[in-house]
């Protein structure tokens, strides 16, 4: 507890000095800011490397500072990370064979809910009728 | 028998989500595989902790294998994992190489004082930038170099004795068995 404290405190002082890098001008620290928010800090997970105050985010965010100098493109800067973290450190993971279910498994898990709507839906409307005359009746709510 | 499909499907959430948490206790979420196993180990070139005047390279490494064991005085995984190289480190079959990340030298030297040194050497990566070609993303990690420079295997988080009677002794021993 006092542990979680300390570093919540270490976060705070660390987040009001976020480094400062020496842009060349404004558009560089834009893509920069563009190219680390889509790059997962690898000790925190859930945040990136934009926002992390982790140790290590703050090297890959040197890193991918200094790449950006040495004239890289976003893929090149991209693929370097991926090449020693594997596409976890990428936000948007590329389609491929391992991540189909991860792309396509939400909209299989909606259409197989769709399905199951419209056949309860058209079976009701076929019971419907029968049904109505023996509802018992909302009149006489005790409220 | 269709009123009994909502409660199916409820079945099939309990069931996904009972799969779900099931997994978890299975799966450490904190484990990112490495895409660098089977790969050559990146070239690198690190200053001794015991002497800072000389540096050991990965080609200098190169003709038998080796566990690299990432470690810092700041990190408390490794506390847990230390006893265990002591026990264990001389007798798994090939060198130990202490990788000092991000550590101070003060530190780093008076850690191994106190608790021990199973290390065969300890080189020192204080700005972590070595580390970032390795994929290190904290400490402590192992990796497992064969002769010709490959990494075979990796570790995240600390060895234990199970770790290194399932998993690294067997990788050792697939070693041993393919060098002449």
């Amino acid at each position: 507890m006092v542990f979680a404290l300390l570093f919540l405190i270490a976060g705070i002082a660390f987040a009001q000095a976020i480094d400062p890098l020496p842009f060349k001008d404004h558009a560089q620290e834009v893509r920069f800011q563009n190219l680390t928010r889509e790059l997962r800090c690898l000790v925190c997970q859930n945040e990136n490397l934009a926002d992390s105050n982790a140790d290590l985010a703050r090297d890959l965010r040197h890193e991918v500072f200094n790449l950006m100098q040495q004239g890289k493109s976003d893929d090149e800067i991209k693929q370097y990370l991926v090449d020693r973290y594997s596409d976890f450190v990428l936000y948007d993971p590329p389609m491929k064979t391992s991540t189909l279910l991860l792309w396509f498994g939400p909209l299989v898990i909606l259409l197989a809910g769709a399905a199951v709507v419209v056949v309860t839906v058209r079976r009701r409307g076929r019971a419907a009728p029968a049904a109505t005359n023996d509802r018992p009746t909302d009149e006489g709510d005790d409220w | 028998m269709s009123r009994m499909i909502p409660f199916f499907g409820f079945l099939l959430l309990v069931a996904l989500f009972g799969f779900g948490i099931w997994w978890n206790t299975q799966h450490d979420q904190r484990e990112v595989p490495s895409p660098l196993i089977n790969k050559p180990a990146p070239a690198f070139v690190l200053p001794r902790l015991d002497d800072p005047s000389q540096t050991v390279s990965r080609d200098a490494l190169l003709g038998k294998p080796y566990l690299i064991n990432v470690f810092a005085s700041w990190c408390i995984a490794c506390g847990e994992e230390h006893p265990v190289l002591m026990a264990q480190g001389k007798s798994i079959g090939v060198p130990v190489i202490g990788y000092n990340y991000k550590d101070d030298e003060g530190d780093a030297k008076g850690w191994l004082a106190k608790h021990g040194d199973p290390y065969d050497m300890v080189i020192v990566d204080r700005e972590g930038r070595t580390a970032i070609d390795f994929g290190v993303y904290g400490a402590p990690e192992s990796f497992l170099v064969d002769g010709k420079g490959i990494i075979r295997y990796k570790r995240i988080g600390p060895l234990t004795p199970e770790v290194i009677e399932k998993e690294l002794k067997p990788a050792i021993a697939a070693l041993a068995k393919e060098s002449p």
